[in-house]
């Protein structure tokens, strides 16, 4: 009979949670296909349609776009910002109450020596994956365009990806895996994603908004990577402003994942 | 006061609709096949009105296909079938309009509640919106479901959801009632309120078609069955009839030591009129169960464990059928 | 084949006309939707959210707009385009995601099949019900409109039936195909098509932006079709090729109910 072992040290938990790495390889393998239209075409659409058709159309000074020079360079960050949004989204909406309801996926999960913390690490881990292969072809795809003014803030946007990518996973999951029925991810897609995508600054300046709605947006999540990517992109970097952006994100990243552990837990113990 | 099944006795009829019969299916020579593969051979079935007839078998054997066509949404591949003295083929909705249907899988619809299942499912009947609501509260009553009558179908037990199905099968009064394996899944209970439910429609005049591969389910409620094996029919009667056939009036279960069993079966052959050898045990069928155990001590034979008991049709069924398993 | 044929009998076995038998089905749809009313609410507001979005704040960075020799508001001439790109959204999304949904897990419509109904009810009453609901998004959607002060001819009152039609054509042609999906992945199919067509269907911007050759592409494809003609009711300016526009729309989806009911009889009644 096997004897399986639970490994000790500073690292023990490491070790746990990379046993879900097959889980996680298993279901990529099977559905990497499906997302490579909607990572690769997608932006290079967006990006052509929005950026340089509409774009052509746009002749506002610089001043007025937030330092962009034209258009395309101006939404194409926000595109980006907006790209990893909804992939967090969707990764973490119905995926997470079908591994729990329909699925039941968790429960055979937590079954093994695995425990509920190890399990949403996991899951964010895979997240973070998705994250970063979107955002290498998106960048990639936005480079011929001219839309980065440098190597370091390229990298840089990629980073931010990771980071507004998270910020918006965990808090989304806690939501999820406290959902009775599928019901509630219509109210979050229609009442909190679409506004977003289209108010947070991705495709116009804030300052085209009334002042109140104005506000509403700079307080969005979104908006802090939005504004860090188009900074990084154009090579306007402002430090003060940049880190209440990247101190946001940490926060909501972190107060997230505690609340996605506590919830996912609490589900599983009914 | 005790809730009365509303009398079906009078089939409804009007002009175009063929008159009622008494021969409710009739079937010669009917064949299914799903491109290469065969899933009916060409079986003859007759169910006569207020009969409970049972299609017996295991997996794969054909039952639910057989079903399919006679509920008149699965084209007939080839051979004769009639329902209620009509052909699927042309007459498909005139014939299910006069069917209930509960099939294997509760396809309750989970957007809509309890009750609304019902009204819904009758309005498809074209039912009136009056009539369907008094149908709907008489059955919710029948299928001691009154008080869930505004719950989620998710959030009812299993027993339940297979009451509802069956009281949503019953919605235009249908004169045959098709049960797709009607209690797979249920505990002990909720399937004897079951079969307690399927009786007393029976009492009152409904025509039940089921499929089943549980053997004390066909005892308790089939007049007739026919037990099917890989698409064909491999016998027919009443449960009494197919015993006596297919079987002896008694079995002697004789347990001994792991491994013996094989060795052992040579020497009490004679004895029985059929003997099976199992891992744990010795199948002795015989018309005469102490006798024949009597015989086997008389050999000087001291079993570590012995049982005799009457035939069930779980032997015919196993011996029809075979112990290995289907999937 | 009549299993699926056209004798419709009720319980008593009078015969059942084709508009009751799609009424009871609708029944169905409205006695689910009464419960779920936030839900369309919510989707009512996702096609203004786009106009406020791009057609004002983006607009806000197009001083004048230049179609075909005439001077409109930017968010005028996007308006009609979100008028039809919504009734094509609309309508794929009840008539391949929710169809494909009753089809493979609530088996709706093998319950109904085992009624007098017929797949010919089936598929008239998804389409209808996508045609419904559509219908009251486009109406409020036109009462928006008129509100921002984006419809400059009474031609507009016909743009209601021209995104019905759209919704016809889109609906049952989606459905047509739904019926060929296998997984959800099969799903990125139609996202291949709807998001380049909503993206270049002269939606934001006018086709003559493309080469000359990419406009006869264009030019064929159902919603640059709808857009198009859509955009000539409310703008006032109708021609003989809004004629061309609404019997492409009509063929297209009469092809598709044919296609539909032909494809869910070999697929349910086996």
């Amino acid at each position: 009979m096997a004897v399986t072992t639970l490994p000790s040290g500073p690292f023990g938990w490491l070790s746990i949670t990379w046993r879900l790495l097959d889980y996680w390889i298993t279901v990529y393998r099977r559905t990497w296909r499906g997302s490579v239209f909607t990572s690769f075409l997608t932006p290079l659409l967006y990006v052509v349609a929005m950026g340089v058709l509409l774009g052509g159309f746009i002749k506002t000074p610089a001043a007025d776009l937030d330092g962009a020079s034209s258009y395309l360079l101006f939404v194409a960050p926000g595109l980006l910002a907006a790209q990893t949004m909804q992939l967090v989204f969707g990764e973490t909406t119905y995926p997470v109450l079908g591994l729990i309801k329909w699925h039941k996926v968790y429960a055979s999960m937590v079954a093994t020596p695995l425990t509920v913390s190890k399990v949403v690490i996991a899951q964010l881990g895979f997240i973070a994956f998705r994250i970063m292969s979107a955002s290498v072809v998106f960048i990639l795809v936005m480079t011929p365009f001219g839309v980065f003014s440098s190597v370091g803030g390229a990298l840089g946007a990629f980073f931010v990806q990771l980071l507004l990518g998270m910020a918006f996973a965990t808090p989304i999951f806690a939501y999820s895996a406290a959902l009775q029925s599928e019901e509630g991810f219509t109210v979050i897609f229609r009442l909190l994603m679409i506004p977003m995508f289209l108010f947070s600054g991705a495709f116009f300046p804030l300052r085209n908004l009334s002042p109140v709605l104005e506000q509403i947006a700079r307080i969005t999540p979104l908006w802090q990577g939005v504004d860090l990517t188009r900074m990084l992109a154009l090579g306007t970097w402002d430090t003060p402003s940049a880190l209440v952006h990247l101190a946001y994100l940490v926060v909501l990243s972190v107060a997230g994942g505690w609340l996605a552990i506590r919830s996912l837990a609490r589900r599983l113990a009914k | 006061m005790p809730y009365e099944y509303p009398s079906v006795t009078a089939a409804p009829q009007s002009p175009g609709v063929p008159a009622a019969t008494d021969s409710m299916v009739h079937a010669r020579g009917l064949r299914k096949t799903f491109g290469s593969f065969e899933a009916v051979r060409g079986i003859d079935v007759d169910v006569h009105r207020g009969e409970a007839f049972g299609f017996l078998g295991p997996n794969g054997a054909g039952k639910s296909s057989t079903m399919r066509m006679i509920a008149a949404v699965s084209p007939v591949t080839a051979g004769t079938l009639r329902v209620l003295g009509m052909d699927p083929q042309t007459d498909g909705p005139l014939i299910r309009a006069r069917l209930g249907v509960c099939p294997q899988e509760d396809s309750l619809d989970p957007d809509l509640r309890v009750r609304e299942n019902l009204l819904v499912y009758g309005r498809y009947f074209g039912l009136s919106r009056r009539a369907v609501r008094a149908r709907a509260d008489e059955l919710l009553e029948f299928a001691q479901l009154t008080d869930k009558a505004k719950a989620k179908v998710d959030d009812l037990s299993g027993g339940m959801k297979r009451r509802l199905t069956i009281a949503r099968a019953l919605i235009n009064d249908p004169e045959i009632l098709l049960l797709d394996e009607p209690t797979t899944g249920l505990d002990p209970q909720a399937r004897h309120s079951l079969w307690d439910k399927l009786f007393r429609l029976k009492e009152q005049g409904v025509t039940i078609v089921l499929t089943t591969h549980y053997m004390d389910e066909a005892e308790q409620l089939c007049d007739r069955l026919v037990v099917m094996d890989k698409g064909a029919i491999a016998a027919e009667g009443s449960p009494l009839e197919l015993i006596r056939e297919h079987s002896t009036r008694e079995v002697a279960e004789l347990r001994f030591g792991v491994g013996q069993h094989e060795a052992l079966a040579a020497r009490v052959a004679d004895l029985a009129d059929r003997v099976e050898v199992l891992p744990d045990r010795l199948m002795l069928y015989t018309e005469h169960g102490e006798e024949t155990l009597a015989q086997v001590h008389g050999r000087g034979l001291r079993p570590l464990a012995v049982l005799v008991r009457r035939s069930t049709l779980e032997d015919v069924f196993l011996k029809l059928t075979g112990r290995s398993l289907v999937d | 084949m009549s299993i699926a044929g056209a004798a419709l009998v009720d319980a008593a076995g009078r015969r059942m006309g084709v508009t009751r038998s799609t009424g009871v089905l609708l029944g169905r749809h409205l006695t689910v939707f009464s419960r779920n009313w936030t839900f369309f609410v919510t989707g009512f507001a996702e096609p203004v959210l786009y106009l406020l979005s791009i057609g004002v704040g983006v607009g806000k960075l197009i001083p004048s707009f230049d179609v075909g020799g005439h001077t409109i508001a930017y968010a005028a001439f996007v308006a009609p385009g979100m008028l039809a790109a919504s009734a094509m959204n609309g309508a794929v999304m009840d008539a391949t995601f929710n169809v494909f949904f009753r089809l493979k897990y609530q088996k709706l419509y093998d319950q109904i099949l085992a009624t007098p109904l017929t797949t010919g009810d089936v598929a008239r009453s998804e389409i209808t019900w996508a045609l419904l609901r559509g219908g009251v998004y486009s109406a409020g959607f036109l009462v928006v409109m008129s509100l921002f002060g984006l419809i400059h001819s009474w031609w507009a009152l016909l743009a209601l039936p021209a995104a019905l039609l759209i919704g016809f054509a889109f609906g049952a042609v989606g459905m047509a195909l739904t019926t060929f999906m296998k997984s959800w992945q099969d799903f990125e199919y139609i996202t291949l098509s709807t998001v380049p067509m909503f993206l270049f269907s002269a939606t934001f911007f006018p086709a003559s932006t493309f080469p000359t050759w990419l406009q006869w592409v264009i030019d064929v494809t159902p919603l640059y079709r709808g857009v198009v003609l859509c955009r000539e009711l409310t703008t006032g300016q109708v021609t003989w090729g809004s004629g061309i526009s609404l019997v492409y729309l009509i063929v297209l989806g009469c092809l598709g109910m044919v296609l539909v009911g032909k494809r869910l009889e070999r697929l349910l009644l086996t």
